[in-house]
């Protein structure tokens, strides 16, 4: 699946993380990293946006994203706001979808 | 044994960095506000910053209180599913009128305590009256669902509605402040007072914390970690309140052993309602250490 137009959420503030998404000309996603803590959390934090991507499966976008050390549960967070927003379904979400289990 | 509730933290949905970090200042509840902190664009982010930091991050045994916005807004109903998807431990509504907007509240809680399997009446309610007609409605607004925790003042708007401004003494809320807390009492749930919005002027924040201490509130909502000591202080019973509630504890006691209702403690009468008080001091004596 892949998004009905381009989205961004988030900031520049300290532990958080700006991200833009939009559709790529592929099928495969693709996440440019920049991030304050890349050299010890960058794998890490680039495998937890694929791993967001899959599980909404969003498929053929390219994921911007800039870490000012945001913990995963606000990266989490941003990405699915700017997913949601991307498709055209920010406010009416199922909550079931978006647990942690 | 009831909860504490002398300090209710707001912290504004869209701040990550506050979200992880507001449990280390000592708060008896946070308030993650969506409502007026937020603004009209943001709503989305923030709602889903909220869910994902109440799924995730250890807040110990803080009450969690989220403020939705109103049901008259396309807001209100999202922010009440995603935060009993979360697991959120009180709904706090913003701008109370009636038992009515209780009533609304409550019914779009059941409904997705349902969907999201969670025990019906888990997620309690706390209603905020910042309007005269709220405050007529004041008793009415306490008794209007089981899932009433509180109920609290919201000076800004009401002192907007009164056509006026706060002002340091606080004469202008004094009516308001007194009927909530009646109110309260009667319905047998917290009262909870306002915000003190100047975070610099701290001799006029303890000075109205006193003034709310004395008029029987249970607590205030603070907007900044440095206002948290301050109410606790205020609150917590000195050493020798302790010891003459403990001394009124024991002399009752050894009373009611010996069949006497009314008893004397150092030439002073000591009745039920003596020995109320006692219990509540010591009560808070146990929960602030």
């Amino acid at each position: 699946m892949q998004l009905n137009k381009p989205a961004t959420s988030g900031t520049m503030d300290s532990c958080d993380i700006s991200i833009r998404i939009e559709n790529n000309t592929g099928t495969e996603n693709e996440v440019f990293l920049s991030s304050i803590v890349e050299k010890q959390y960058g794998k890490q934090i680039v495998a937890l946006i694929h791993e967001v991507l899959k599980k909404h499966q969003i498929k053929g976008v390219t994921v911007n994203a800039v870490d000012r050390g945001a913990l995963d549960c606000t990266i989490k967070a941003r990405l699915e706001s700017a997913i949601y927003r991307g498709l055209g379904k920010e406010h009416a979400l199922d909550w079931s979808v978006i647990d942690h289990e | 044994m009831s909860r504490l509730r002398r300090t209710m933290l707001y912290v504004p949905g869209s701040k990550p960095g506050m979200l992880a970090d507001v449990a280390i200042y000592g708060a008896d509840a946070i308030m993650f506000d969506l409502e007026d902190a937020i603004s009209l664009k943001e709503k989305d982010t923030a709602r889903m910053l909220v869910y994902n930091a109440v799924k995730t991050v250890d807040y110990g045994n803080t009450e969690l209180v989220c403020r939705i916005n109103g049901l008259d807004s396309p807001y209100g109903e999202r922010d009440i599913e995603a935060m009993v998807a979360a697991g959120i431990h009180v709904i706090r509504l913003p701008k109370t009128e009636t038992a009515q907007d209780l009533h609304d509240v409550e019914a779009l809680i059941e409904k997705y305590e349902k969907k999201y399997d969670r025990k019906i009446g888990s997620v309690r309610m706390m209603a905020a009256i910042e309007s005269a007609l709220g405050i007529i409605n004041a008793y009415e607004i306490a008794t209007a669902s089981k899932r009433l925790i509180g109920i609290a003042i919201g000076a800004e708007d009401y002192v907007t509605n009164l056509k006026t401004k706060r002002s340091p003494s606080g004469v202008e809320i004094l009516y308001a402040r007194s009927q909530l807390l009646n109110a309260a009492r009667a319905a047998g749930i917290a009262a909870l007072d306002t915000v003190f919005s100047d975070i610099n002027d701290m001799e006029g924040f303890e000075n109205e914390v006193k003034l709310i201490k004395q008029l029987g509130f249970d607590g205030k909502s603070v907007i900044n970690p440095k206002q948290i000591p301050v109410v606790h202080a205020v609150y917590k019973p000195t050493d020798a309140e302790v010891a003459h509630a403990k001394a009124v504890v024991a002399a009752i006691e050894e009373a009611e052993a010996k069949g006497y209702g009314v008893i004397s403690l150092k030439g002073k009468m000591v009745d039920k309602p003596i020995v109320e008080r006692a219990e509540r001091i010591l009560e808070l004596s146990k929960l602030s250490e």
